[in-house]
């Protein structure tokens, strides 16, 4: 087992690395920014040492200024944290040529999975069924309406060049495919200069699902069941539960098969995560995989009763998995809180907390790195706590998550927490009927 | 233990040339090593064991150096204020000389204009020439010879008025 572990990271996730190495009696070095000299995860840690100004670019990305810090201190392993160097495979070649072992996947991992392309084709040969597409560019209408009709309407005509919405058309039968096509390629034409179009099934009223897994360092894959992740404001997941509202025995089946082959099939190490989209008729398609530990890691960890990082650390040291597929026990909800302004477009609002009270009591879960008197710094994310709820329903869990967030004062600086006790109010959210587009309609001014 | 009591304990292991210096007296204990002490590992620094009565450092960083006499906190802060401070720019192993056979760089009393070699520090068998950005008087030395710095780390004070 690791004698030191050094946290490449910063903020709640460095203070969670900690708190697990501390408990498995692994020596924690932290290393920060001089914007965080007066960070929790620096006095946590049995030692630290600054590596570099605040820009991130200079510190917490610095391959070459991480590594020396692991030297002057003799860690003997990395843990990358989320975000940050978590999912730069040059960074775990870095670790690897100088014997530190890197807390995470391979670096070859990364590069099948990280690249949205070729994890696409990877799954394929895999066998995990993918968004179904055209395999390049369409060359005329006739060809197009072979492939839309062999995929199955309804199909997105889309612009290879596009984006914002533009150069993509909805068609929901081959009558209506002629149409799109001249619609898609004239607007591509003209607001990108390139009517190059490929087809994709449109997957209708989607829910974002993915599935954690687990991989050890013999081949053997488990997975631990789901998160629903569909309430997302420009692709940034908002709030997460355990199980899905959604899932069904049949379904959870299904979509775990898929997720472990898929781990199998790339000999996945460590923990990760396995994105799908799920269609109103419950077909799912794999979207993209995510190779380090994950925000919303303690949504699983509160239905399954396992502590992911000790069990990232003990893969990593080279330990087998035991034991099969976790299915949840209760319901739990994870709710993000921003230091935004969600009566502002959810605009930034870094500053000093000058008064801080969290939420506590059975079945409440906080997992922050802020205090009173922390000054939020400007250089990195807005995320300053995660509030997890656990019960033993999710009629419960939503009311239990409404008396946390009451009692979660934060002054001095605006967050999230009257978007989320909203959203607890919400009948649709309540009734668990709610996909991607969720947001769309959501105003915080009704 | 009080601050005067450390204080003159301090100046007694200064003045007898100790190396190293223990003590433990029930809830308190103090641990110090002096620049005599000879360290064969470099990153392994018994942090000090503040009394109960003097405001803990936040996180001792290993990787500070280890008290000696002259860079104690508790004496002559009062004049460092108007010294300037050449600090680390990285992280590393500092080295006073360019290899173990030769003199050091500069010494305290030196004085060294803006662009000068004051150290050097080394991180993965990469050996960086430090340069300084001040000129004047070199006073103080705060680092050790093969010590582990990081980044502001103060490394020497100059007397720019010198």
């Amino acid at each position: 087992m690791f004698k030191k572990i050094l946290i490449a990271n910063r903020g709640e996730i460095a203070l969670r690395i900690i708190r697990t190495c501390k408990e498995m009696n692994i020596k924690t070095v932290a290393v920060y920014s001089t914007a965080d000299k007066e960070s929790l995860h620096v006095r946590f840690a049995d030692e630290a040492v600054c590596i570099g100004p605040p820009a991130s670019a200079e510190s917490y990305l610095s391959i070459p200024k991480i590594m020396a810090a692991v030297e002057i201190t003799n860690a003997d392993a990395i843990h990358p944290g989320y975000g940050f160097l978590s999912e730069n495979a040059d960074f775990a070649e870095v670790c690897n040529e100088y014997g530190i072992k890197f807390i995470g996947p391979q670096a070859s991992h990364m590069r099948k999975m990280g690249d949205k392309v070729t994890a696409k084709a990877t799954m394929i040969k895999a066998g995990v069924p993918v968004v179904p597409g055209s395999e390049g560019l369409i060359k005329n209408l006739e060809e197009g309406e072979k492939i839309a009709t062999k995929i199955g309407f309804p199909v997105m005509i889309k612009a290879t060049a596009g984006g914002g919405g533009k150069g993509m058309r909805l068609v929901w039968s081959v009558d209506e495919f002629e149409k799109g096509w001249n619609e898609a390629r004239q607007e591509a034409m003209a607001c990108f200069g390139n009517d190059g179009i490929y087809i994709e099934k449109f997957v209708e009223e989607p829910r974002h699902i993915e599935f954690q897994i687990v991989g050890d360092q013999f081949g053997k894959v488990v997975h631990l069941s789901e998160r629903d992740c569909s309430i997302q404001r420009r692709h940034q997941k908002l709030i997460e539960e355990c199980p899905s509202p959604f899932m069904t025995d049949d379904l959870r089946e299904r979509m775990g098969a898929a997720a472990v082959k898929a781990g199998e099939w790339i000999k996945y190490e460590g923990v990760g995560t396995v994105e799908f989209l799920v269609d109103k008729h419950r077909n799912f398609y794999f979207m993209e995989m995510n190779t380090r530990i994950q925000v919303e890691h303690p949504v699983t960890e509160e239905v399954i009763d396992h502590d992911l990082i000790k069990e990232q650390i003990k893969i990593a040291a080279g330990e087998p998995i035991v034991g099969g597929n976790y299915l949840p026990v209760g319901h739990a909800i994870e709710c993000r809180i921003n230091a935004e302004d969600p009566f502002n477009g959810f605009r930034p609002s870094p500053g000093k907390i000058t008064s801080f009270h969290s939420s506590k009591g059975h079945g409440v879960r906080v997992d922050t790195a802020v205090y009173t008197s922390y000054t939020i710094p400007p250089y990195y994310d807005s995320m300053i706590a995660k509030i997890i709820c656990r019960a033993r329903t999710r009629e419960e869990c939503i009311t239990k998550m409404s008396r946390a967030l009451d009692e979660f004062i934060i002054e001095g600086i605006k967050t999230t927490v009257p978007f989320h006790q909203k959203l607890m109010k919400n009948e649709k959210f309540r009734s668990g009927n709610f996909d991607t587009s969720f947001m769309n309609d959501f105003d915080m001014e009704e | 233990m009080s601050n005067k009591e450390l204080h003159a304990l301090l100046k007694l292991i200064d003045s007898l040339e100790l190396s190293e210096f223990k003590m433990k007296e029930g809830e308190f204990s103090l641990s110090v090593r002096t620049k005599h002490y000879v360290s064969t590992s470099s990153a392994h620094h018994a942090p000090i064991a503040a009394p109960m009565s003097a405001p803990a450092p936040i996180a001792a960083a290993v990787s500070a150096p280890s008290v000696t006499a002259e860079s104690s906190t508790t004496e002559s802060t009062e004049d460092e204020s108007k010294y300037l401070a050449v600090k680390s720019p990285m992280v590393g192993t500092f080295y006073r000389s360019p290899s173990p056979d030769k003199p050091v760089y500069i010494k305290i009393g030196d004085n060294i204009s803006s662009g000068d070699t004051v150290c050097i520090i080394e991180a993965m068998k990469l050996f960086n020439e430090v340069e300084s950005e001040v000129t004047g008087k070199i006073v103080k030395v705060l680092v050790e010879d093969a010590q582990p710095v990081e980044y502001d780390q103060v490394l020497f004070l100059v007397d720019p008025n010198a």
